[in-house]
């Protein structure tokens, strides 16, 4: 037994090993590395020294930096809540009875198949100044006289880079939650149209909390991911006009890279962290409250 | 008013429990009428799926215009062409170095994939099955890094990159994707070892068989449709990576296709636009089409990966 023991953990051990070294080598090294970096003066060629606080009363002080936070909370909030409202009620159509389900389902899904920076390639060019198609057919309408300017604007490139976030992460949270919509046995809905329950009672009372759980976790994943998001602006405005679509992954890739300040990018980078942190908890708690609603835990 | 539904929803339970053999999962929608649904179902889900689409067929339609239409939009209508050319994607691939992209995308990502799928079934298995004490921690920590994102990670893995000697080769790429692989596929992995039966295994150790053979002949095998979910999932991943290639790959002959086209077709104040859209669709198309083939194990990584 006591051989077995040992035996075992040496094999688990061993078995643990290629994973292991990846992770510490390239995850767990570098993000100790990166919350020293943001205490030193380095720049790309140069190590650097310790500065203390230094990077980050710079960064709090500086008016792209407070510009950066504001839009990247802004752009999390507004594009999460749109991703959410429209992912859940694109869940619910799909799991109507309908022809093609399977093609139609597969189809929803391509935004999120596709590289990021390729749609976004596309989005930029119907967000074009003045080529943009949307502009052309709403002059076509008769709508607008003028070209919309979708990306020179501030809150016209803002509300455009949302679009095109939202446009993506739709179909992420769609099919996530239809599969969640599927577990919920239809004899509820059938006892609840007994008892004369509206549409809207169904959905507040039948579905909505036996979709929590899973809309924690669907939605934690979204913030993350929303929060942390690079490519979309990189390509789309690349920050601009005037530093007003900046989200803080951006900033730090200015920084760090195109600057070859490595100590203040990684200072901005590593200001993200507590705000994941939250997104994670809001995970943590999420899970907790379904164990506690099904009584026991998943096998799955 | 309220006695009038109650009523027709007696009548409509009469029906359900009549078609209840027939069918389990369609609810109540037989309720409504064929117009309710036009309205309440179908008008949305078309717009939804319309603006969902149209950024790929204007990227298509982009791709295959004359050049002079594309800037024409008075003279011709920009939502079709009559006269349809090769001349960009023709370009493409002949005129720049994109085969060369396309296949550094390729070689990278597969070549990521297989190694984090080789360390994620010994962590899985590991931590599923061999219970090595602390495995129920070493689970959530591999959770954890998962939601470690690429974008805090960067800055020092860039200076990482250097200082290993990697900075501006395939293996910069292929070495770091894989942490953004292995938390994904070794929780999804775990997820399907547990669904096999333990007595398989313990017939197994009962004949003799060493954990090397329990695992390739017989976790393995039953564990395939998990394997090739989470390869698909992996590859679409290092397709869409672009941070890391960005940041970690320097000269143009290196880059992956994301980062290329980007660079490459935005030079000064002409973008070009036939060259960029139809470089996008090649792009995607390898992606599509293996996602054509096995949607649902896509489908089930997705939502595996969510539901653990």
């Amino acid at each position: 037994m006591e051989r077995l023991f040992n035996n075992r953990n040496f094999l688990g051990l061993l078995f643990m090993l290629p994973a292991a070294a990846f992770l510490l080598l390239f995850l767990v090294y570098p993000l100790g590395l990166g919350v020293w970096l943001s205490f030193t003066d380095a720049r790309i060629g140069t190590p650097g020294k310790f500065v203390g606080l230094e990077n980050y009363e710079w960064i709090i002080g500086d008016s792209k930096f407070q510009t950066a936070v504001f839009f990247t909370i802004f752009y999390t909030v507004v594009a999460s809540a749109i991703k959410f409202a429209v992912g859940l009620y694109l869940a619910i159509l799909l799991n109507e009875r309908l022809p093609f389900k399977a093609i139609i389902r597969a189809v929803v899904l391509i935004p999120f198949i596709v590289p990021t920076v390729l749609s976004a390639i596309a989005f930029w060019w119907i967000f074009d100044p003045q080529f943009s198609v949307i502009s052309w057919s709403l002059k076509k309408a008769g709508l607008i006289t003028e070209n919309i300017n979708f990306l020179g604007d501030v809150w016209n490139s803002r509300f455009s880079v949302i679009f095109a976030n939202v446009w993506r992460g739709v179909p992420f949270i769609a099919i996530s939650l239809l599969a969640g919509l599927q577990t919920v046995p239809p004899s509820l809905y059938e006892a609840a149209t007994l008892d004369g329950a509206t549409r809207w009672q169904m959905f507040v009372k039948i579905t909505y909390p036996l979709l929590t759980p899973i809309i924690a976790v669907v939605m934690t994943f979204s913030v993350l991911f929303t929060f942390t998001d690079f490519q979309l602006i990189k390509v789309l405005t690349n920050g601009g006009p005037a530093g007003a679509t900046e989200l803080m992954a951006t900033m730090s890739y200015n920084t760090a890279i195109l600057g070859g300040r490595i100590g203040e990018g990684a200072a901005v980078s590593t200001a993200m962290v507590p705000f994941l942190l939250a997104a994670i908890m809001v995970s943590w708690f999420g899970l907790q409250r379904r164990k506690w609603q099904a009584g026991s835990d998943s096998n799955d | 008013m309220t006695e009038r539904r109650v009523e027709a929803a007696a009548v409509a339970s009469a029906k359900a429990i009549e078609n209840v053999a027939a069918d389990h999962t369609e609810g109540m929608s037989f309720l409504s009428t064929l117009p309710q649904r036009v309205v309440r179902v179908y008008i949305p889900l078309v717009l939804i799926v319309f603006v969902l689409l149209f950024p790929f067929y204007w990227m298509t339609m982009t791709a295959i215009k004359p050049k002079e239409h594309l800037l024409d939009l008075d003279a011709h209508n920009p939502f079709y062409t009559l006269n349809p050319t090769f001349e960009h994607i023709r370009d493409l691939l002949f005129k720049t170095e994109y085969p060369q992209w396309l296949w550094n995308t390729m070689f990278i990502a597969v070549s990521a994939t297989v190694l984090s799928l080789v360390a994620s079934v010994f962590a899985a298995y590991a931590i599923t099955r061999i219970r090595y004490s602390g495995a129920q921690w070493v689970g959530g920590a591999i959770f954890l890094a998962y939601l470690v994102p690429p974008s805090i990670l960067f800055i020092p893995l860039s200076t990482v990159v250097f200082q290993y000697g990697l900075f501006d080769t395939p293996f910069a790429l292929i070495l770091t994707y894989p942490t953004i692989l292995i938390p994904f596929s070794t929780w999804l992995l775990m997820g399907y070892f547990k669904t096999i039966p333990y007595e398989l295994e313990e017939c197994a150790l009962m004949d003799g068989a060493s954990r090397w053979q329990i695992l390739v002949k017989i976790v393995l095998p039953l564990a395939v449709p998990g394997l090739i979910s989470a390869s698909i999932f992996c590859l679409t991943l290092c397709w869409n990576e672009f941070i890391y290639a960005l940041t970690f790959i320097n000269s143009t002959e290196k880059k992956t296709v994301p980062v290329a086209i980007l660079s490459a077709f935005t030079d000064g104040d002409q973008y070009r636009w036939g060259s960029l859209m139809a470089g996008a669709l090649v792009g995607s198309l390898p992606l599509v089409i293996l996602y054509a083939f096995f949607v649902e194990h896509y489908v089930s990584a997705m939502t595996g990966a969510v539901k653990e």
